[in-house]
């Protein structure tokens, strides 16, 4: 953090005001409250306020079944809600000890590498917006949109998606899918490449951004901090590289790291991870061509929700079906801690099974609650202008701060 | 540096707290082991500090509540070492009557609002915790809504009876 001096209450000379920031102001970017004190336009302290949409997800999830709770998933990080889906279902998957097939996890592969992708666009090109730069947002906010088609034609739906299924997909993803994600990794390069000349050697932003809000390895670690912050500080923990799950040892890419943690540092650091996710998809896509094109799940029928017509035409898949809508299915007694790189950090799922239809207890380890903590003390002493871009650096996504 | 061994792990925290570690499970190779509030911080601090563990990364502080138990809240921490990418899930069980523990905020800042969260949801009290209140759910609550006694759903309803659906 950076030396900025710091004010006391005790000062005569000085007179506070207190500034509302959030709780649905437009540069919170989310529902969350800061109480500020300031000094003219400098923070001399400030308090957050969490828990404005809170839905008791953890509580919920005792009373669902494994699959119904896919759908509490989507709505922590609905930026990239596949990733939610696909680490909940890798964790379903590891206490039932189901094993994927490779075509399987190369599909999730593409589709959380979409979703990183769409996620680091709103990021750095909202961040761009708070600069005062809205060209680079609009710019790249169609490209989300492409992403969002994509979702649409492998699952039908866009932000909530709820995509796959515990063992696999329930769909195949067709030839236009497979199309349009070709289409994307030729259009975005291009797109890419002009939003980083727009911005990395861009004076005013540069200005703005650097050696502002800079945090130390130390000190990002001591918050606990994962994803991009922390690799912005200089650390380079990604789950995907120490921990590969889905098969992404499988894949080449690197992990970026930044210097010294400071806004300029976590726009870069996500501007790259873009164009890793990218060479990840190619890879990937030239690995399924290899594998047999049929397979889109395990061969699991316990746990495996049958396609619907199949339920209606298979004596064999509607006993299925109702045995695992109704939660006879039997499942271990186990814990599980399981944890994916979502676009924010490590996405942790800790999941206590007694062997019934639903979990004893469900605990989502949410990147944003734990990074966003850090905001209230790291704005002390900081100008405003700063601490709403420093805001919008940490990527907070409200639904995964208060889940 | 490479992973470190479960059972190399739990011998070096046995050798540091002889008697005060029971391991109570290592499901999917992640080891597990039970100890006890008056000796957590040292335990934390031993994970943390210790050279050739190095458990640096506070992941997570939550809870558990098993109604049945003597000590029906347990505390649960998961910690992983970066420098050999060893993950370690430590649990701390609390009487109902005494649901006291001591802060790991003198080790890690990230502790903070963690703690407040397990506090919200199942009424532990972190001793030293410099802002130990509700986070989620509003202030005047009088509950700790992630215990057990607490169902979801009204219990006067009776359409979703497990009778119903033949359990």
């Amino acid at each position: 953090m950076q030396n900025h001096p710091v004010y006391t209450d005790n000062d005569p000379q000085t007179e506070y005001s207190t500034l509302n920031l959030g709780p649905t102001h437009p540069a919170t970017h989310g529902v969350f409250q800061n109480v500020l004190q300031m000094d003219g336009e400098r923070i001399v302290s400030g308090v957050s306020t969490i828990g404005y949409i809170h839905r008791a997800f953890e509580k919920i999830a005792e009373h669902r079944p494994f699959y119904q709770i896919t759908p509490l998933t989507d709505r922590l990080n609905y930026c990239s809600s596949p990733i939610n889906n696909m680490g909940w279902h890798m964790t379903v998957e590891k206490l039932l000890n189901i094993q994927t097939p490779k075509r399987v996890d190369y599909m999730r592969v593409i589709i959380m590498e979409l979703a990183r992708i769409a996620d680091h666009i709103i990021c750095n090109g909202v961040l761009g917006v708070d600069t005062g730069a809205f060209t680079g947002f609009l710019y790249m906010m169609e490209y989300r949109e492409e992403i969002y088609e994509i979702y649409e034609e492998i699952c039908g739906s866009r932000l909530t998606t709820n995509i796959g299924r515990i063992g696999g997909f329930e769909r195949n993803f067709n030839k236009i899918a497979f199309d349009k994600i070709r289409k994307f990794l030729v259009k975005f390069p291009p797109v890419l490449k002009e939003f980083e000349a727009l911005f990395n050697r861009n004076r005013i932003f540069v200005d703005r951004t650097k050696d502002v809000a800079a945090v130390t390895a130390e000190t990002a670690l001591s918050y606990s901090w994962s994803g991009p912050l922390l690799r912005a500080a200089g650390v380079d923990y990604d789950v995907r590289a120490m921990e590969p799950y889905s098969s992404y040892e499988d894949f080449d890419f690197e992990v970026p790291v930044g210097e010294n943690g400071d806004v300029y540092n976590r726009f870069l650091v996500r501007n790259e991870e873009m164009w890793q996710s990218l060479r990840i998809i190619e890879q990937a896509l030239n690995k399924i061509e290899k594998e047999p094109s049929e397979i889109f799940h395990a061969n699991v029928p316990a746990y495996y929700l049958p396609p619907k017509e199949e339920v209606y035409n298979n004596m064999e898949a509607l006993i299925y079906h109702f045995k695992i809508v109704m939660g006879e299915v039997e499942t271990p007694t186990a814990e599980v801690y399981h944890a994916v790189e979502g676009a924010n950090g490590e996405l942790g799922f800790y999941l206590v099974n007694d062997g019934g239809r639903s979990p004893y207890r469900l605990h989502f380890r949410r990147p944003s609650f734990i990074n966003y903590q850090m905001y209230a003390p790291m704005s002390q002493g900081m100008l405003l202008s700063d601490a709403i871009i420093n805001m919008s650096s940490l990527n907070v996504i409200a639904g995964e701060l208060d889940a | 540096m490479a992973k470190i061994a479960n059972e190399e792990l739990l011998q070096k925290l046995n050798d540091k707290f002889p008697g005060q570690i029971t391991q109570t499970g290592a499901d999917f190779g992640l080891l597990t082991v039970e100890t006890d509030k008056n000796v957590i911080s040292e335990v934390l601090n031993f994970l943390k500090t210790d050279s050739a563990l190095q458990f640096i990364f506070l992941t997570d502080i939550t809870a558990i509540h098993y109604p049945e138990l003597e000590k029906p809240i347990g505390v649960i921490y998961h910690l992983h070492s970066l420098a050999t990418n060893t993950r370690i899930r430590i649990k701390v069980f609390l009487a109902e009557a005494d649901l006291h523990i001591p802060t790991a905020i003198t080790l890690w800042d990230g502790a903070n609002w963690m703690e407040r969260e397990t506090y919200d949801y199942f009424g532990v009290i972190f001793d030293g915790h410099p802002d130990l209140r509700r986070i989620l759910n509003v202030d005047d609550m009088t509950v700790f809504p992630m215990r057990k006694e607490f169902p979801l759903e009204d219990p006067n309803r009776i359409d979703k009876k497990d009778y119903f659906f033949g359990r």
